[in-house]
């Protein structure tokens, strides 16, 4: 790569190439040209597509997309729908658990990384191993630890408890917990990585203070360092709860939504009947249900965001 | 305090433990044969390593197709769908962020809110776009849907680091002469190959590991191997081959395990901004 230069090569370079006369637009007129692409996806394939999906929520459409308005009648079947009250269930009991104790190890973690320990870097890496991996993976090793006659309850019993059971994912009304296990265990790195950079940037003088004052370690993270990272765990609870919204693979390869659909999620029934069941409308219904959720959880998050943008200039 | 130190440390090992334990039981298992899985212990080291799981998972058996098709698939995917997204994100990240155009804001917001849509809402409308085009099933069809949905994210990398530049630079390199393109090319690109680095690694292990879009828009051409792993556990007929299961799931994992561990702090610098994108 040549152009890893420092910037005086650079603008020389610069300079060789500029002063050609072939410049017929002007720079401004350039940069516009270059944001039609991104502003012809955002508009149509962001915008237009959930408004599409808005208008064929009011239609009587099935199989294919009709233009037959029935109202608010989808939304109303949805409501009557038990499989869809099912998964919205599962979605604050699996959101809560998940977001809860994703944040909690991670905290923990991210503690007793900054303590100093040697290897750190090792720890770290470990930590965050899971998060290359897809949650189709995730969901496939955890499927067959958790699997009664093969998996953990197996293995305990050979080792002589021989009636240990731990049948979660086999049962009606467990299933929906072996999600969080699954999911914890893949995204407890990133709140660690996150909560680690918020206590690498705490004014070292406040360590220094607490040190004169003689207050105990576990005080001062319980009450001056904790409070101080609250914007962390703001944006740690938010990508979470995004995460948590959109969770379609998990579902789907650790328990397939079962047993029958005790561990059944919104994002799976949206699929599941847009593509399989031939209810395009209850699908549409279902997916700005969705939406509306998510807008309610990430709204705030996004009003802090911009105006930080907004005024980073 | 030397006992507290201890204590540290035995926490962060068993929490290690616990994190790796899975994965190498999956390792384990996928050198097992099968009679050995159903009377052995879990966490039994294999008696006898043998690679002829991973051998089936790869090249498949009879009838069965094996991964090695897929992967092909997943890198015709993945590769286009790259650099497509990187480029396309790093010109509009730039153009966004260092040219003060009028609406750059609200195009900025828009794109913002897009990487929070679920994909679930806007798929079956990208579905007649896709099938309009005549791309639908096809390996192309999946590089579009790819673009359109990792463009958010990518352009937010690079608006984010554009945006710590000085606008300075564009006006020296305007001085110099130098237009929209040519100051991207020789004065920004070279200041942000770091960013660079972090999308394209974050690009690569979420394209590899969807499985959303590659379930909806793949045919058994183009299928990736995310796609092939779920329905090679989930329809097996008869008993399932766990060793045969755990070695094609490793062989999934390992293309993004590799580029997590070669890239390091990398991957953790974009993992943050990233952490949006399921």
């Amino acid at each position: 790569m040549s152009h890893a230069e420092p910037s005086p090569a650079l603008l020389t370079a610069a300079d060789r190439e500029a002063p050609r006369p072939r410049r017929r637009l002007s720079p401004a007129t350039a940069a516009r040209i270059a944001l039609i692409p991104a502003t012809v996806i955002t508009v149509v394939c962001f915008y237009a597509f959930i408004a599409w999906t808005f208008v064929i929520s009011l239609t009587r459409s099935r199989l294919l997309p009709v233009y037959d308005f029935v109202g608010f009648d989808q939304y109303r079947r949805l409501f009557a729908n038990a499989r869809w009250w099912t998964a919205m269930e599962n979605l604050a009991i699996h959101g809560t658990l998940f977001i809860v104790g994703c944040t909690l190890a991670g905290y923990a973690l991210a503690i007793l990384i900054d303590r100093g320990v040697r290897a750190e870097s090792v720890f770290r890496t470990i930590f965050m191993l899971p998060l290359s991996m897809s949650f189709i993976v995730t969901g496939v090793i955890w499927q067959w630890l958790l699997n009664p006659t093969f998996g953990i309850q197996d293995a305990v019993r050979d080792l002589g408890w021989t009636d240990f059971v731990f049948n979660w994912i086999v049962r009606q009304d467990r299933a929906i917990y072996t999600l969080a296990i699954a999911g914890v265990w893949q995204q407890v790195g990133l709140c660690m990585a996150l909560f680690l950079a918020g206590l690498r940037g705490i004014d070292p003088n406040i360590w220094k203070a607490t040190r004169v004052d003689g207050i105990p370690t576990w005080r001062v993270y319980l009450h001056i360092i904790t409070p101080m990272l609250r914007p962390v765990f703001f944006t740690v609870v938010v990508l979470l709860a995004a995460l948590v919204m959109k969770a379609f693979d998990l579902v789907v390869a650790l328990t397939g939504g079962g047993p029958g659909f005790a561990s059944d999620l919104p994002a799976r029934f949206v699929v599941d009947h847009i593509l399989n069941r031939q209810e395009l409308g209850l699908g549409a219904a279902g997916a700005f249900m969705m939406l509306c959720t998510i807008a309610a959880v990430i709204a705030p998050y996004l009003y802090v965001e911009l105006r930080k943008s907004r005024g980073g200039r | 305090m030397p006992y507290q130190r201890v204590v540290l440390y035995l926490l962060l090992v068993t929490a290690a433990l616990a994190v790796l334990a899975p994965i190498l039981i999956m390792a384990s298992t996928s050198l097992k044969p099968m009679a050995e899985i159903r009377d052995g212990n879990l966490f039994a080291l294999p008696q006898a390593p043998t690679l002829e799981a991973w051998s089936t998972a790869w090249h498949g058996r009879g009838g069965s197709g094996g991964l090695a098709d897929k992967f092909l698939n997943s890198f015709f995917i993945v590769i286009p769908a790259l650099v497509l997204s990187v480029g396309l994100g790093a010109i509009t990240g730039y153009a966004l962020s260092l040219w003060r155009l009028r609406h750059a804001n609200l195009l900025f917001a828009a794109l913002l809110i897009g990487l929070f849509i679920p994909p679930q809402v806007t798929l079956y409308p990208m579905i007649l776009l896709v099938r309009e085009l005549g791309l639908f099933g096809t390996v192309p069809g999946l590089v579009l849907v790819h673009v359109v949905w990792g463009l958010a994210f990518v352009t937010l990398l690079f608006r984010n680091f554009f945006q710590s530049v000085p606008a300075d630079l564009v006006k020296a390199a305007r001085i110099d002469g130098a237009g929209f393109l040519a100051t991207f090319w020789y004065v920004m690109l070279p200041l942000s190959l770091p960013v660079f680095a972090v999308a394209v690694i974050l690009q690569f292990t979420y394209t590899w590991n969807d499985f959303l879009l590659g379930l909806t828009f793949s045919s058994r051409d183009s299928q990736p191997v995310t796609v092939a792993l779920n329905n090679l556990v989930a329809s097996q007929f008869g008993e399932q081959e766990y060793n045969v299961n755990m070695a094609a799931t490793m062989l999934v994992a390992l293309p993004t395990v590799l580029v997590y561990l070669f890239s390091g702090r990398l991957f953790v610098r974009g993992i943050a901004a990233g952490a949006v994108k399921g």
